[in-house]
């Protein structure tokens, strides 16, 4: 795999049940408050293993609403491929001083500017 | 205003405990999702696009200082220092957390305060006319009726598990500025030949994936059968409306499926056949109620303000700002001041908490204490002194709180959205702030006069599209937002379900087309004709060649 | 499955048989409103107390002319988001009914208060709660605001407390 290529796969998420933060499963199997932390799943056995991990995690009561998404990742950022997701993981496309995308941990890939 | 009583209180501090009790249990896993989720929503919580989202109950839309200073508080403690007020006249923060939730309803409770059912598959937050108590048409303040049913609806036993939510308004003037057509029960309040007191029961109204305006099941309500013909509504809805289909869940489905006249006769059957011994409505409980809304102590003033005028004839700002933010109040000397919250290219209906702390202490210094929040997402100083008017918009203006745009084309109703709602297929916010500064020139906001744009992120219609003179509604084609629009609704005691004008448009080309509409009326309006009227007489053609001609 | 009644937890006695189950000679049984309607004649004659289980899409006025013969009656909760059992074992406790009337199916101990506030007088409680969550849960709040609730467990309505001096039956007795 080299830096510039482009894989497609799923992205596994939830929300963090005490606080409600939005998360993204990582390689660790950790949840990761950065979208370009997670990992990406191309292939149906590992989106089934992420969906089994999320499954637990949403039983061992750390994290709720657990579900997958479809992504790309470019040159090492997550490009996720429905502008609901991109939202998700930078804040409100009219408040950039606020959510991830204000403390340091928004994705690379912006949501649509306001129009 | 409505004041608790030791019963209200413990009430409110026992449901407090009973949510942190809940939210303790889910946090400690020995609930489930799936089984708290309905018990958070009862409180208010959801969880949203970045957070948990609490939505706080803000009945029939009245406000002390004391209470928004507290919301305030909250804003900043808890959230990021702002609140996004509703069409349902509550508030809403967007960056709540579970484990603080139970404190944050502890701190409402200290001011009488809940978020007890803004949410979940019960009985709403009963919203009413938010000049209520003070506007010149009104036949009676329809607040204690209002907390009636606020008090009978709470944690009703019988309603808190119905098919879908229920939302009741209530109107006591004959201009309805409560909506009362599109909400499931909607209650209008008539005076007979003797001068008693009735309510007109309409049913089965709202918007939403079908909107429909509803039916009239009585003309004439004695008050004290108000709770006792609620019931047997409610009743009948929660037998027989839909539960296979969220979708069709709605009263306003079992009203057509079975057809205004069978739905009446079964509401008439179930109230003819219950006991009402314990639901009829006391006359000293109305009294008790009715006393905290009794109006305040208004000064005998000329109808005429020196002040007033002067200063209206000096600063050209406050004179606009007068024309279109001042309602006639029904006692001489006072008006009402409404206080938009809908700058330019702002974010329809967020204040900050510095300007809640602002119109707060504006209530309190001009206005007897109070704030009304209006279902058109602003806010309202009740009664002030005309004499007063200049002090205080001086004061707004220096806040960013004196948009003169009350009724026009910047005073956009907007949803959250894509921005904030996990339900949402397509952002609201931008469209509102672009059509905001495309509309940015007051003088041409008063030239086109009263309009109403009105804009929803999904299909649920949280933003009134669909009786919005000019509605639109944002929605996902292979995950792209784009843009319906409505022409010609209404919901005023005209009420009207808009019309699908043609096919969509991208967000960017929304600003066009609506100003395409807007030059259309213009150049066919007869001499004071209004949008909706002109629309109304002209049909939807005009303005369809308008948009498409070119295409 | 044990029962929550009476704010303790007890054991079910009475035995519930299917449309097609035999039936026993004697004992406490509870059958499907089908059956009910079916073998009423000869059921009327039964050794032992007898039950139904009625559905949440029958109509309540059609059970007036067994209520005499009818020492249970259970409303199942399909999920315990359906809340259409709520109002029938209001109208339920309406045409005159006093005896058990009992929740089934998929019922949450934070939903016990309000179905004892609309008649329901014992409860399924399976074994997903512990028997101290489903007490404690049933008496989360003391007051309520509608009238003409079932009061158990102490519980106030906030009416009556609120006008004392209006209901005359809660007034002391007079001296002498």
């Amino acid at each position: 795999m080299t830096i510039n290529s482009t894989e497609k796969g799923k992205i596994l998420t939830a929300n963090r049940l005490r606080d409600g933060e939005v998360v993204f499963l990582t390689h660790s199997g950790l949840w990761s408050e950065n979208i370009d932390g997670a990992v990406l799943a191309t292939e149906p056995q590992a989106q089934a293993a992420l969906e089994a991990r999320g499954k637990d995690d949403e039983r061992a009561n750390l994290v709720t609403g657990v579900y997958s998404f479809d992504a790309e990742r470019r040159e090492g950022h997550v490009f996720a491929s429905h502008i609901k997701e991109r939202i998700r993981s930078l804040g409100p496309t009219v408040r950039a001083d606020l959510g991830k995308q204000a403390e340091g941990r928004g994705g690379h890939f912006a949501a649509l500017q306001g129009v | 205003m409505y004041r608790y009583d030791e019963f209200d209180r413990q009430f409110v501090t026992e449901r407090v405990a009973q949510f942190r009790d809940q939210a303790s249990r889910r946090l400690s896993g020995a609930l489930t999702e799936d089984e708290f989720r309905p018990l958070r929503l009862m409180n208010g919580l959801y969880l949203q696009l970045h957070a948990y989202m609490l939505r706080i109950a803000v009945p029939y839309g009245t406000l002390s200082s004391r209470q928004l200073n507290t919301l305030a508080f909250i804003a900043e403690k808890w959230d990021r220092g702002y609140g996004h007020f509703t069409t349902r006249q509550n508030i809403q923060f967007n960056w709540i957390k579970l484990e603080d939730t139970a404190d944050i309803l502890s701190k409402l409770a200290e001011v009488e305060m809940h978020a007890i059912q803004t949410s979940g598959n019960c009985i709403r937050n009963v919203t009413t006319d938010q000049w209520a108590g003070a506007a010149a048409d009104e036949i009676a303040d329809p607040r204690p009726v209002g907390e009636l049913v606020r008090q009978w609806s709470s944690l009703h036993p019988e309603f808190s598990y119905l098919p879908r939510k229920f939302k009741i308004a209530v109107t006591g003037a004959p201009n309805d500025r409560a909506a009362v057509k599109v909400h499931d029960i909607g209650l209008r309040l008539h005076l007979n030949d003797k001068g008693e007191r009735g309510w007109e029961v309409l049913v089965g109204g709202g918007l939403g994936r079908t909107p429909v305006i509803g039916v009239t099941v009585r003309d004439f309500l004695p008050e004290h059968e108000l709770i006792a013909y609620l019931e047997a509504i409610m009743r009948v809805y929660n037998l027989y409306g839909r539960r296979d289909n969220k979708y069709k869940a709605r009263i306003k489905i079992l009203v057509h499926e079975l057809g205004a006249d069978k739905f009446r006769a079964e509401v008439e059957a179930e109230y003819a056949r219950r006991p009402h011994a314990d639901t009829k409505v006391e006359e000293r409980e109305l009294q008790r109620i009715s006393a905290y809304f009794a109006p305040p102590k208004f000064e005998k003033l000329p109808r005429w303000s020196a002040t007033f005028e002067e200063a209206r004839a000096r600063n050209k700002e406050f004179a606009a700002w007068v024309k279109t933010n001042v309602a006639a109040h029904r006692i001489d000397g006072y008006a009402i001041a409404n206080v938009s919250l809908k700058p330019e290219g702002g974010i329809p209906g967020d204040a900050t908490a510095d300007q809640m702390r602002v119109v707060a202490d504006l209530a309190q210094r001009y206005a007897f204490d109070e704030i009304r929040v209006s279902h058109h997402q602003n806010l309202v100083l009740p009664h002030v002194r005309r004499d007063d008017l200049f002090a205080i918009w001086k004061v707004l203006n220096a806040n960013g709180l004196a948009a003169s745009n009350i009724g026009l084309a910047g005073d956009i109703i907007a949803c959250p959205g894509l921005d904030y709602c996990s339900l949402a297929t397509a952002r609201s916010i931008p469209i509102a702030q672009s059509i905001s500064r495309r509309f940015a020139d007051l003088n041409r906001q008063h030239e086109i006069g009263p309009l109403r744009i009105n804009i929803s992120g999904c299909i649920n219609a949280c933003g009134h599209h669909h009786v919005g003179h000019i509605g639109i509604l944002g929605l996902d084609k292979k995950g792209e937002e784009y843009y319906q629009i409505t022409l010609g609704g209404s919901s005023s005691e005209s009420a009207s379900i808009g019309t699908i004008l043609g096919p969509g448009f991208a967000g960017e080309d929304v600003p066009d087309a609506i100003e395409k509409i807007v030059n259309t009326y213009l150049a066919h309006r007869q001499p004071g004709e209004e949008f909706l009227a002109a629309y109304r007489r002209l049909g939807a053609q005009p303005f369809k060649e308008a948009l498409y001609a070119a295409a | 499955m044990p029962l929550l009644k009476n704010g303790s937890i007890i054991s079910d006695d009475w035995i519930t048989i299917g449309l097609e189950d035999p039936r026993p000679e004697s004992g406490d049984i509870v059958v499907p409103y089908a059956r009910l309607l079916k073998e009423w004649e000869s059921l009327t004659d039964h050794d032992g107390r007898l039950g139904v289980i009625f559905t949440n899409i029958d109509r309540v006025e059609a059970l007036t002319l067994f209520l005499p013969r009818l020492a249970l009656i259970v409303l199942p909760f399909p999920s315990f988001t359906d809340g259409r059992a709520y109002s029938l074992a209001r109208q339920i406790r309406e045409i005159g009914y006093t005896r058990e009337l009992r929740a089934a199916g998929n019922v949450l101990p934070d939903q016990v208060q309000f179905m004892l506030q609309v008649g329901f007088d014992s409860f399924e409680i399976g074994d997903r709660f512990s028997a101290d969550i489903w007490l404690k849960a049933s008496r989360q709040m003391s007051l309520a605001y509608q009238r003409g609730l079932f009061r158990p467990l102490g519980q106030q309505e906030v009416w009556s407390e609120r006008h004392r001096e209006a209901e005359p039956w809660l007034e002391q007795p007079h001296a002498g």
